[in-house]
């Protein structure tokens, strides 16, 4: 057993429990965490597309923010152990994404600008709980925090929110995004605390 | 300018653990362009899920390190060598 | 066999006894070490420093060494707002607590006495620790190495170990740039490090035939090793011969 350093802890949690998931504490500030360095994609550029299902969809910048969006604020909750409560989103819904769009897929793979990738099971981007975010904050979502757009499921995980989103591709299986490779769950409900393989 | 980016100094612990000796100045090649580095001077990030170590010439991913419940998982694929 | 055995230190957990601490500035502590076992280290290392919680929980960080080779093992802490381990370490510790320690750590960010060029060295807030560090090792070690330590600081009440700076030996130009808020009357560098500073501090990249070509340290926030790196190898200096560790993001 290692010597415990007197007076040392964890961060403290300042909020009652049914707030925050098991083993979170609050934040106030909206850390900065990447695997990579930030992308600068050129709005002119910029495309999101859904593969994988009866045809390919995809959308231009101008053609994204032309489709119906809402504004939410919701909880987030990082792996890494902070929550922030409150924050202001706003996004197209998954829903108005996948609308109409055929296909047998029940999981998704979205990618990102940098090449990094995570998964999620259909049904938890379908049904409200899930959006393509392009604002934050009442402003424009900036660059560090995955802007133009990042993929928001504030009911997982947040490394599930993957920033710099550039699409999803629709899958029959269950397929590891980048952490998920390495050992974090492939769901990742925070609820339930499952962090990684096993939980 | 992405501020929170480190160096290969930053994870000089890590590599004592995993390779067992000092790795700081050991000379990596990346996979993907080919550029050569000392590892102290390669791009580290560290999103508190794992370790991302790149090159700094072409950004590919040359090593991944995660610790999960006392378990590190080191992937080097990226790299062509390491010496 | 001898190699065997560093390696086992190096990757071992030691228990560490704080000894002394002293205020450096309102957010900057440094805390001697009692190590039994400590096998020395050299000018411009680190060790890891781990802390453990009475519920078990974890937390490591690196930390510059502030002393020089042969002096008691040091380091000094900046306090960051939202850390963890900093304010720990900067406000809560007393003497006489124990923490873990591993190390030495680093081959790179490395000065001995052998070397004999002329030395540049570029701090940025706390990345002024390991170059203290080698600013002692090559007082101790009788170096007569001409050096140049440009060292930005948001303000003067920001400067680490001032005193023995303002008091550094012959040889040694300390030149600060305070890039916040400056004394009455300061005639020094106002702003932040760019390339016409350097132009006009940095020693010449290609010295007279004979001379030994410069060699710099840089250290601090990653803007500001980039930064200085840049602007040193524009000045002429091998990308070889800029040696760099960055800190991550700061207040500077």
């Amino acid at each position: 057993m290692p010597p415990v350093s007197r007076g040392f802890h964890r961060k403290r949690q300042e909020v009652p429990a049914d707030r925050v998931p098991p083993g979170q504490y609050v934040t106030r500030d909206f850390p900065v965490l990447s695997a990579g360095p930030t992308p600068r994609t050129a709005l002119s550029r910029w495309t999101f597309s859904v593969e994988g299902g009866h045809e390919p969809k995809s959308w231009t910048w101008e053609e994204f923010r032309a489709l119906p969006s809402e504004k939410l604020t919701t909880d987030i909750h990082c792996v890494t152990r902070w929550s922030k409560l409150d924050t202001a989103w706003e996004g197209v819904s998954l829903d108005v994404l996948l609308t109409g769009l055929e296909h047998d897929a029940s999981y998704a793979l979205a990618f990102s600008d940098g090449g990094y990738t995570t998964n999620v099971p259909v049904a938890d981007l379908l049904g409200g709980k899930a959006w393509v975010a392009f604002g934050y904050g009442g402003g424009p979502l900036g660059a560090e925090h995955g802007g133009p757009a990042r993929l928001l499921v504030p009911h997982l995980y947040f490394w599930k929110s993957a920033k710099w989103v550039r699409g999803l591709r629709l899958l029959a299986e269950d397929q590891p995004g980048f952490w998920e490779n390495y050992g974090y769950n492939m769901y990742g409900d925070p609820w339930r605390e499952q962090r990684y393989e096993g939980d | 300018m992405d501020e929170t980016v480190l160096d290969g100094n930053a994870i000089g612990g890590l590599l004592i653990e995993v390779f067992g000796t000092e790795m700081t100045t050991a000379v990596g090649t990346c996979g993907s362009c080919g550029a050569t580095s000392q590892v102290a001077e390669l791009a580290v990030y560290m999103p508190g899920l794992g370790t991302v170590v790149r090159c700094r010439s072409c950004e590919a991913v040359l090593m991944v390190f995660v610790r999960i419940r006392d378990v590190t998982c080191v992937d080097l694929m990226g790299l062509a060598s390491l010496s | 066999m001898a190699g065997t055995a560093v390696r086992g230190r190096l990757n071992t957990w030691l228990t560490a006894t704080v000894g002394a601490v002293s205020d450096e500035t309102a957010r900057v502590r440094t805390l001697r070490l009692e190590v039994p076992g400590w096998a020395g280290h050299r000018a411009g290392q680190h060790v890891d420093i781990r802390l453990t919680a009475d519920d078990g929980y974890q937390a490591e960080r690196a930390y510059s060494i502030a002393s020089a080779p042969g002096e008691p093992l040091a380091i000094t802490v900046e306090r960051l707002d939202d850390g963890e381990v900093s304010p720990y370490l900067t406000e809560e510790v007393r003497e006489g607590d124990e923490l873990e320690v591993r190390g030495p750590i680093g081959g790179y960010f490395v000065w001995e006495p052998s070397l004999s060029a002329p030395l540049l060295l570029a701090a940025g807030g706390s990345g002024v620790v390991p170059l203290r560090s080698m600013l002692r090792e090559r007082l101790r070690a009788g170096s007569t190495v001409p050096v140049r330590l440009l060292y930005s600081s948001r303000s003067l009440d920001d400067v680490i170990y001032r005193k023995e700076l303002d008091a550094a030996p012959a040889g040694v130009e300390v030149i600060h740039a305070l890039t916040r808020s400056q004394p009455p009357g300061w005639t020094g560098y106002a702003r932040r490090v760019d390339k016409r500073m350097l132009a006009e501090v940095a020693w010449p990249a290609a010295p007279p035939d004979g001379a030994s070509k410069p060699l710099a340290y840089v250290c601090g926030p990653t803007s500001f090793v980039e930064a200085v790196a840049a602007g040193l190898v524009d000045l002429g200096y091998p990308p070889v011969r800029v040696r760099t560790e960055r800190f991550g993001a700061s207040g500077l």
